[in-house]
């Protein structure tokens, strides 16, 4: 039986990375609800506003059971606002921002200034032959990541992809650009 | 999101290396990042900050909310940029802003001013009776209101990123938002279900519409850019009926701050739009809100924002 993914989807780009996996041939559940965290093995954190899902999270009663399906290992990709909610540190976010701690790095929120600063560019990602097309909207930037996280990829010297157990975390997008090959190999290595 | 031209060659310019800014892709990328959200209309620092506290994805900062606006009456213009920066400061979400319809100096100083996106907005008194702006040459991404397919297509093809329905702002009642959401869904389907390219010509011409884009959505039956929801929404359940209708996001202007409790009800059409499709949750939620804004009947009102644009 092929996997079950979530995609969370309280809020942001959760349509996006549906399409992929669609196309990838995953089966894919929206999640809005502990019932439906329960169903999945697996579960894609969009972009999106990390504020604004950290209180939907909290206020959905999502928080206590994905942070224990998390630290239970289940794998997990984190993109953007998903990253932020995955780190162990997050600077410049709110103060009552959750952070789950999971991936060991200290994440800035929105690292390169507001929307006019969004950009696309092509960056090398370990163990891809070709480069990466990755748009960068409003994005943060790792900068910290403790010595239990790989980095994959760097854009102008700072991490803005990182693998830690079963998490990978991008600052990017790579459900916006139409590249696969990301979501092809997080499938691939649950 | 589909593929486009602007696409591929923002990519081209981008494969050098060089980072590219203000690309449909980034632009329309923001867009898909608001979605699922509400963006709220502010008019103080202090409702910036209720909005955000509340689970806002972006606010709106304006002088008047389209309520006041139709109770005042006078020319509504831009925001004064201090009280842009006071917003900005405020919060660390997205700030978007308005600039009359065809007020392209407008829309540069909102540009320079750093805001997210800029609403090209029929709730503001027009500056040009003929031509909205040029929104391809701006960096910043634009948003814009539409009452049917014909119009959100000529908007796009100006380089809108988002499209809004226009609903009757400041009304509180969601019957010219439910119009307008039906009527663009509804010729998306019919277009996606045309028999051949006869048919999308005449489409083109029915809607006076570039021809492109109606065989863009002949193929994929979706817009190109995201549909958000604008005009008369006022409760959880208003949010609900236009999420299920297709909208993709709300805003939410005068529903918020004209209510009794505003930050019960900022959350609870928060939590509206993210379970829109939950009955269960949507009656805990709409439970002890208070009272919604008054509302007027659309019939009687003198003025009709949504017949403003071209």
């Amino acid at each position: 039986m092929k996997p079950r993914i979530g995609v969370l989807a309280l809020q942001g780009g959760f349509a996006a990375h549906g399409a992929i996996l669609d196309r990838l041939g995953a089966r894919t559940v929206e999640v809005r609800t502990p019932r439906q965290l329960a169903e999945v093995d697996a579960l894609v954190m969009p972009g999106g506003e990390s504020t604004a899902m950290s209180m939907l999270l909290e206020r959905s009663g999502l928080l206590a059971p994905l942070s224990e399906r998390l630290n239970d290992g289940m794998g997990v990709l984190g993109t953007c606002a998903g990253m932020i909610l995955l780190a162990r540190e997050v600077v410049d976010g709110r103060a009552d921002q959750h952070a789950l701690g999971l991936v060991d790095i200290t994440v800035r929120r929105n690292a390169y200034g507001t929307q006019i600063e969004s950009f696309e560019a092509d960056i090398d990602v370990d163990g891809l032959e070709s480069s990466f097309h990755a748009v960068f909207i409003r994005a943060p930037v790792v900068e910290r990541a403790g010595p239990g996280v790989e980095v994959l990829a760097r854009h102008e010297s700072r991490a803005v992809l990182c693998r830690s157990g079963r998490a990978t975390v991008a600052a990017f997008h790579p459900e916006l650009s139409g590249d696969e090959r990301l979501h092809a190999r997080f499938l691939a290595d649950l | 999101m589909s593929a486009n031209p602007e696409t591929s060659a923002s990519g081209a310019a981008a494969s050098q290396n060089r980072p590219a800014t203000g690309t449909t892709l980034v632009k329309r990328g923001l867009a898909e990042m608001l979605k699922g959200g509400v963006i709220m209309d502010v008019v103080t620092p202090e409702q910036a900050r209720i909005a955000e506290d509340a689970g806002a994805v972006s606010v709106m900062a304006l002088e008047r909310v389209p309520a006041d606006i139709r109770a005042d009456g006078g020319v509504s213009r831009m925001s004064d940029p201090e009280m842009i920066h006071q917003v900005q400061a405020a919060v660390s979400i997205p700030v978007m802003a308005k600039s009359r319809i065809g007020h392209f100096a407008e829309a540069q100083i909102l540009q320079a001013l750093g805001v997210d996106y800029v609403d090209e907005s029929e709730v503001l008194t027009p500056a040009d009776e003929v031509h909205h702006i040029d929104k391809w040459a701006f960096t910043v991404p634009f948003v814009c209101g539409a009452t049917n397919l014909g119009e959100a297509l000529r908007r796009i093809s100006e380089g809108a990123c988002m499209i809004r329905s226009k609903g009757e702002a400041g009304t509180g009642n969601i019957v010219e938002a439910v119009r307008h959401l039906r009527s663009i869904v509804g010729d998306i389907r019919r277009i996606a279900a045309a028999g051949d390219e006869a048919e999308l010509f005449e489409w083109a011409k029915q809607l006076r519409a570039p021809l492109p884009l109606v065989q863009e959505i002949a193929g994929t039956g979706v817009l190109p850019v995201p549909l958000f929801c604008a005009g008369g929404i006022a409760t959880p359940a208003d949010a609900s009926l236009v999420m299920q209708l297709g909208a993709e996001a709300a805003f939410v202007g005068s529903g918020i701050f004209k209510s009794s409790d505003p930050p019960k009800m900022a959350s609870a059409i928060v939590e509206a739009v993210t379970h829109f499709r939950d009955p269960d949750i949507l009656a805990k939620i709409s439970a002890g809100l208070g009272r919604a804004m008054a509302g007027l009947e659309t019939a009687a009102l003198a003025t009709k924002m949504a017949e403003r644009g071209w």
